[in-house]
């Protein structure tokens, strides 16, 4: 399938935007509950990052399909089988260890993937890669000391740390799967072509799993199904607290 | 690093200081918990500088301050209070400063 630039624009900041949203998302159910209140802080401050990065993106596809959908409507007025984010982000916090392993291996790829897009021909895609990239770099150096520090912790936290690896990592693969989106781009010159981030996200995950003393996973069978809209269950009731408020209320202002 | 159960309840104190902008001194602005110096910048740039306060953190142990005893305080500080000629009050000021 070939596509324009615009509707390229649009599904690729629509995978960005629905990525940054769900994982937004779901750190801000930490809001009160962090085992400390330092750390339940530095886990709200990353979510509302995160969210300012979907705002960006989802606002950049509202103009980029141009049919007068803007960050709100796209947010709060899809389902499911409409969201475009990677089954990575959408997985439950289930502990604070998987809370950490699913930042850190997100974070590892979005430092890539920013670092690259900041430099794009494209303003408006390379404006939001710029602004995000300050964010993210303190991002993946949050989840990467964690990650440390739980690997390298107690028995307890490293048996922890290890499952959430293993469980977690048949879901990195999809972070690296184009689509017909990303690969416009990427011919356009636009954005890179997202396997080309693997070699480097690689090196940097193997760097930290090894000084957390913990064993990284083989790549086998990985999960896919985000980019069209296949999603596990999970992010239905996701979607569903997020949407309630403006579904109910729908002209709703502050 | 090797931890053991008990590290993660007993994490130290850190008092937290920060330059909100270059030529001027340190500043405390409060304390926090933290592991170790790492963590307590960290966890210091999440809690103090939201609202972009500062240009640079110290992160200082609490253990690590010696603080002067409240009971002390007449014997440290009020014997200055009857000594006036180590006070510039008696210059006249030239209306045209303002910053002294």
């Amino acid at each position: 399938m070939t596509i324009d630039t615009q509707q390229a624009l649009f599904g690729f900041a629509l995978r960005l935007g629905d990525t940054s949203l769900v994982l937004g998302h779901r750190l801000s159910e930490w809001c009160g509950h962090a085992p400390e209140l330092e750390e339940d802080i530095a886990l709200t401050n990353i979510a509302l990052d995160l969210v300012g990065h979907a705002r960006l993106w989802l606002s950049l596809a509202g103009e980029a399909e141009g049919q007068g959908r803007d960050e709100d409507r796209l947010a709060y007025r899809r389902d499911v089988f409409d969201y475009r984010n990677h089954l990575l982000v959408e997985q439950p916090n289930r502990d604070f260890g998987h809370t950490i392993v699913r930042q850190f291996l997100h974070d590892a790829w979005a430092v890539e993937l920013y670092e690259r897009l900041a430099t794009s021909p494209d303003a408006g895609v390379a404006g939001i890669a710029a602004k995000a990239l300050k964010e993210v770099r303190y991002h993946v150096q949050h989840s990467a000391e964690w990650v440390i520090r739980l690997g390298d912790g107690t028995a307890v936290s490293h048996a922890k740390t290890q499952e959430a690896l293993d469980r977690l990592w048949p879901y990195t693969g999809e972070m690296f799967e184009a689509d017909a989106a990303s690969s416009a781009l990427a011919a356009a010159g636009i954005a890179p072509a997202l396997a080309d981030l693997r070699a480097t996200w690689a090196a940097r995950v193997a760097d930290t799993v090894a000084e957390a003393t913990l064993t990284r996973p083989a790549d086998g069978w990985m999960h896919k199904g985000g980019l069209r809209g296949e999603h596990s269950e999970h992010l239905g009731y996701l979607l569903a607290e997020m949407q309630f408020l403006p579904r109910a209320y729908p002209d709703a202002v502050w | 690093m090797n931890h053991t159960a008990s590290d993660r309840k007993d994490w130290p104190l850190f008092e937290i200081f920060i330059r909100p902008k270059n030529g001027l001194s340190h500043k405390h602005v409060g304390s926090l918990h933290a592991a170790d110096a790492k963590m307590a910048l960290g966890n210091a740039r999440d809690v103090y500088t939201r609202r972009g306060e500062g240009v640079s953190i110290w992160a200082v142990p609490a253990a690590a301050i010696a603080a002067s005893d409240p009971a002390d305080k007449a014997s440290l500080f009020e014997p200055a209070d009857d000594k006036v000629y180590r006070h510039p009050t008696f210059y006249e000021i030239p209306a045209d400063v303002k910053n002294i």
